[in-house]
């Protein structure tokens, strides 16, 4: 994929990536007492990366988004929900029950803590439902040349 | 549960066995008020049509993709109610409060899923695709096929000419 | 922790699967050994305590905290305390088996990936078995679908790809059809749980006479059918089978499509219940009976005339998944039995012959019949393998594939259904041509060659437990109580 020839395109896209990323949180941030939450949220952040590899290149957009930073975050975000879920569960609840991380039996601070555990698990779906979209992009936009340079890294993996 | 407003299919009526005008009215009243019920129908058709028939695995995924948006038609139309709200928490006026209907969230909800698992599948559908592309030089199911019959047959003729050669070399001594 | 059980057996490989890939090469295999043997040891304890409980009774998790028709539910009782201990069992064996085998078959730098997909894969079709929601069984199906396309997809030919690529198309059809099954379902009765859906029947009757809950039922047989590949619709298999890495053939072979028929059994007996079988809509229960006397027929037969011994077996397994679906067919208590006996007795026998399949891509490179040549001097305890799993496909007393027939063979005459019978010596005799023509080989046939040649014991080990679980089974009395109070159960 080649970047346009279009400076201003190039430009425009360059600069919105901090207004899109902002709104993705901010629909992250909605996403438990109104429509939003980390699936949305985690599309809308991974779309700024596809957006800058459409305009300027795969390999700009490659560069801002790399491998190896989103390759552990896709597991990552997982770990987040399961060790709420699990935290929940040694603080004697059940497993996904935030409730139980207060560590009290009043309503009120069980609510408080209900809702932090559940901004948690938004924050878990979001990391890894972006790095995911990001990575399919990437994966499957990736130019022939890029391609073949990765199936020699791998051969000469596979020799070693 | 949710109130789909009306019997889903068309009432059979007393004409059923030769349609009149009267039993073709229903028909018709059945699609001025389900249409959505009748889209569905019609895209799962061509979603599996697309799925069975066309040779090109990209189409079939495309098929699949179809045959997937249906189903969504489908369950949201399950939780359709005619001049009803959205399912929000209203900090001031509760769902509900004076009479006011509002939407079955529960289908929604389940179709969120339905569309990541959707994703899911048509992204490895199509990181196969890509993979069979490398190793095949096409995306056509006939020619795939055919590639591999031809390559089997090699394999199995050659096979065979060693197991000749074995055994004339096990005459022989 | 004995009241987490039902989540932990879930999270725990869920948890390791994610673990893998951040834990780097040389610690991946034993998390992945470890992750699997403590949802064994898990599932152990499950049985037991199901079997404690007073019949009627099941140990019920609420995730989150959240009750029964708003939450989603895992409930555990003695139908799938008996698939689960059988799913973790072979997935943990599996697990010690494959370290040496995807050495070889997969990419190195793709095995990490590899193992973690593979726990993905086993804690999907522990999800199946442990919900007690139907949309979640639904998710977890997916999950346990999609990880398999890649695990096939892994294979060294490039046939692999498209064999991954069929499963793929025709599961992600039957996965609709479940899909669309369970929105018939919520259309009419409003709720998402298995047990309260069970209890709007049995309060309100008449929904057995509904169009859209006998449409609901239909679906779910199609979908549930394609994926468990039941006879017409098991075209994906045989491809899938014989191209996948030895390890996902092992593991696909001795429980996927059983994972799926464990579904139908939970969606027909205790989502519509035993009644609406008998009165609701008769006739998917008569063609599921000739569908499963055909699988039982065409399966050895189509499996006599393959060359390649992994594409033997699936068709073999196209054969074996009929005796699983016939008990739902027959739906007596004896019918129940040897269906559920098959969960274990199939899982053991067609795992062992699978891991020979794989012993021989490891030794010999090739997975041909005729490589099994002289087997019997190069690897006398991988060819005894072969001839006890062999026979306890064919039916021979004393092994576990004969209390199977003969329970199915009770359960056919107590429903009247005398056609089954010389079904089941068809199949019987027609699985003993092909079981011999291994064996011939495996022992008869002459070869010079070099004498020890056996596959290291990390491989050898595992496969044994399951060729010995073969005789086991057949022996002693130690599954035959746990499937008939399961089959008490359901009725």
């Amino acid at each position: 994929m080649r970047s346009t020839d279009s400076l201003i395109v190039r430009y425009i896209a360059r600069r919105s990536v901090p207004f899109i990323q902002l709104y993705a949180l901010y629909v992250l941030g909605h996403g438990e007492d109104g429509p939003g939450g980390g699936f949305q949220g985690g599309v809308i952040f991974a779309s700024s990366f596809v957006l800058l590899g459409l305009a300027n290149g795969w390999g700009y957009g490659r560069r801002a988004a790399p491998a190896r930073l989103l390759d552990p975050l896709l597991p990552l975000g997982c770990l987040i929900y399961l060790g709420i879920g699990l935290a929940a569960l040694l603080a004697g609840g059940a497993f996904l029950e935030y409730g139980a991380l207060a560590g009290s039996d009043d309503p009120e601070v069980r609510r408080h803590w209900h809702h932090y555990g559940l901004i948690g698990i938004e924050v878990g779906v979001m990391v890894t439902v972006s790095a995911a979209m990001a990575t399919l992009f990437f994966e499957m936009a990736r130019p022939a040349r890029v391609q073949a340079r990765v199936d020699r890294v791998g051969e000469e993996a596979d020799r070693a | 549960m949710p109130d789909a407003g009306g019997p889903l299919l068309p009432p059979a009526g007393p004409a059923a066995a030769v349609p009149g005008p009267a039993a073709f009215a229903d028909v018709l009243g059945w699609l001025a008020t389900h249409y959505n019920y009748a889209i569905y129908i019609l895209l799962m058709m061509i979603g599996l049509y697309a799925v069975l028939a066309k040779g090109n695995l990209v189409k079939k995924v495309i098929g699949l993709n179809l045959l997937q948006t249906a189903v969504f038609l489908f369950y949201l139309s399950i939780g359709k109610i005619d001049g009803a709200t959205a399912p929000v928490v209203w900090t001031d006026r509760p769902p509900g409060a004076e009479g006011v209907p509002y939407e079955n969230p529960v289908p929604h909800v389940l179709m969120l899923t339905a569309i990541v698992v959707g994703v899911s599948v048509t992204a490895v559908a199509l990181a196969l695709v890509v993979r069979i592309r490398e190793a095949y030089g096409t995306v056509d199911e006939g020619e795939i096929l055919a590639s591999d019959e031809a390559q089997e047959e090699a394999e199995s003729a050659r096979a065979e000419a060693q197991e000749a050669a074995a055994d004339a070399a096990g005459a022989r001594e | 922790m004995d009241a987490q059980l039902p989540a932990l057996v879930i999270v725990v490989p869920l948890l390791a699967a994610l673990l893998v890939p951040l834990a780097g090469r040389r610690a991946a295999w034993g998390l992945v050994a470890l992750a699997l043997l403590l949802a064994f040891a898990g599932c152990v304890r499950l049985l037991v305590r199901a079997h404690a409980l007073p019949e009627g009774e099941a140990i019920r998790y609420a995730l989150g905290g959240w009750a029964a028709p708003v939450g989603i539910e895992y409930v555990v009782d003695r139908l799938n305390a008996l698939v689960l201990t059988m799913l973790s069992g072979v997935a943990f064996l599996v697990a010690l088996w494959m370290r040496r085998s995807t050495a070889r078959e997969i990419r190195p730098p793709a095995v990490t990936g590899y193992y973690s997909v593979f726990l993905l894969m086993a804690a999907g079709l522990m999800g199946i078995t442990i919900t007690g929601d139907v949309f979640n069984l639904y998710v977890f199906l997916e999950i346990a679908s999609i990880t398999a396309y890649v695990l096939i997809a892994m294979g060294r030919r490039r046939q692999a790809l498209y064999a991954g690529y069929s499963y793929l198309i025709l599961g992600s059809l039957g996965a609709t059809f479940i899909l669309l099954g369970i929105g018939h379902l919520y259309m009419a009765t409003g709720t998402l749980a298995m047990a309260d859906i069970a209890a709007v029947f049995a309060r309100e009757p008449q929904l057995y006479d509904s169009s859209v809950i006998r449409t609901a039922f239909a679906f779910f047989t199609v979908g549930l059918a394609l994926k468990m590949a039941l006879f017409p619709l098991h075209g994906w298999q045989p491809g899938a089978y014989a191209e996948a890495p030895s390890a996902t053939s092992v593991f696909l072979a001795a429980t996927a499509t059983k994972v799926s028929a464990y579904a139908l059994y939970r969606v027909a007996f205790t989502v519509f219940g035993v009644r609406f079988l008998e009165t609701g809509l008769p006739v998917v229960r008569d063609a599921l009976l000739v569908m499963a006397c055909s699988a039982i027929v065409v399966g050895p037969l189509l499996a006599i005339r393959q060359h390649d011994l992994k594409r033997l077996l699936a068709y073999s397994s196209v054969g074996q998944i009929g005796y699983v679906v016939l008990g739902l067919a027959l739906h007596n208590a004896d019918g129940l039995t040897g269906s559920f006996l098959h969960f274990w007795n199939h899982a053991a026998a067609k795992g062992a012959l699978f891991c020979v399949a794989g012993a021989l891509a490891y030794r010999a490179g090739t997975t041909q019949v005729a490589a099994l040549k002289g087997l019997g001097r190069r690897a006398p305890l991988t060819a005894m393998l072969l001839t006890v799993a062999a026979c306890s496909m064919v039916g021979v007393p004393l092994t576990a594939g004969f209390l199977t027939k003969w329970y199915l063979a009770r359960g056919a005459l107590e429903a009247g259904q005398w056609a089954v019978i010389p079904v089941l010596l068809a199949s019987s005799l027609f699985t003993a041509v092909y079981a011999w023509r291994l064996l011939q080989l495996a022992w008869f046939a002459d070869e010079d060659g070099p004498v020890a040649e056996d596959v290291p014991w990390s491989m050898r080990a595992p496969s044994l437990v399951l060729g010995a679980a073969c005789l086991v089974l057949g022996v002693a009395p130690l599954a035959l109580p746990v499937a008939q109070a399961a089959a008490e159960a359901l009725l």
